[in-house]
């Protein structure tokens, strides 16, 4: 399934983004998710499913001013 | 120990930014010498082959310092709303330095979003430090929005102006005297940071004057001592300027030698 991932285009197995988190190899890190332009947190990423054209973003702690 | 920031005394009235240091260890190091009361920390997209934001945050971490997650370069309130939300998972606080920008050559804040996204985020349980202007209609709408702090900046982010606009940070000051206020943006040199605290704000923000000095850690520790100088003077009352000179040392008793 074709989505895209930080504005990069994937091709992914995942139908959900808990399963994408840990096709990624982002399992255990410290992030945050959305889709779709919404937050997504995660004690609901397995029931957020993913549909071709789906934008996900993943974020992570950054310096910051 | 400083005013209360919903509730929470600092341990220093200097909040120093982690951005644009050369390494890591000259932010830690820099963190060290200041013994800043915050840092502050954004979020990013992360790429699972670097994993940068996982060792940034072992850094935080470790230094043990308080975080302000920022909505640094949200430009619209769903932005600010949701970065939000992400940073209160990723760093385990509901503190949110809200940033909404208005304007790409000032970075100054788009004030009709900013009193709209602090009222979502107040109504949500957050609580909501917002980079503001010296405006005191603003401000009045920040705090009927639910702000128990505000922020309004010195000059523009990155700019080391300095207090740009004394008469409108003074008129803040005494307009709301128990509201917590942070100077935030445009400090370039530590003089500004004392001067913020003499003028009876209750802490600066720091980030790039620090960062960008020839030597970060040295200025770091230098900031530290002007946040600490500030402070004590402002508890030790400054006196009243006037136009005129008066002689410090006693005229009394003075020998006639003409």
């Amino acid at each position: 399934m074709k989505i895209t991932v930080n504005d990069e285009a994937q091709d992914v197995s995942a139908t959900t983004l808990a399963g994408l988190i840990d096709e990624l190899g982002y399992a255990g890190a410290r992030i945050a998710t959305a889709l779709n332009g919404q937050f997504v947190p995660k004690t609901e990423r397995e029931r957020a499913a993913l549909a071709a054209g789906a934008r996900v973003e993943i974020v992570a702690p950054m310096q910051g001013g | 120990m400083t005013a209360l920031f919903y509730g929470q005394a600092l341990s220093s009235a200097l909040m120093l930014g982690t951005a644009q240091y050369p390494s890591p260890e000259i932010l830690r190091d820099a963190v060290l010498a200041a013994r800043p009361g915050v840092l502050t920390v954004s979020l990013r997209r992360e790429s699972a082959g670097e994993r940068a934001g996982q060792a940034f945050w072992s850094l935080v971490h470790e230094l043990g310092v308080p975080v302000l997650p920022n909505t640094a370069g949200c430009h619209t309130v769903k932005e600010a709303v949701t970065t939000a939300h992400m940073a209160r998972e990723v760093f385990g606080t509901d503190w949110i330095k809200l940033e909404v920008i208005g304007e790409a050559d000032t970075l100054q804040p788009d004030v009709f979003g900013l009193v709209e996204a602090a009222r979502i985020l107040n109504e949500e349980g957050f609580k909501v430090f917002p980079y503001t202007t010296e405006d005191l209609v603003v401000a009045e709408r920040l705090l009927a929005a639910g702000c128990e702090v505000l922020m309004p900046w010195g000059a523009p982010i990155g700019s080391g102006k300095g207090l740009n606009n004394l008469f409108g940070l003074r008129a803040m000051r005494a307009h709301f005297p128990s509201v917590p206020l942070v100077v935030d943006a445009g400090i370039g040199v530590p003089s500004h940071a004392a001067q913020a605290l003499e003028l009876g704000y209750d802490a600066v923000l720091i980030n790039t004057a620090v960062a960008k000095a020839g030597d970060p850690v040295r200025m770091a520790q230098a900031f530290g001592l002007a946040v600490q100088a500030g402070m004590l003077a402002r508890m030790a009352d400054p006196m009243e300027a006037r136009d005129m000179a008066a002689p410090s040392t006693p005229v009394a008793g003075k020998a006639f030698l003409g």
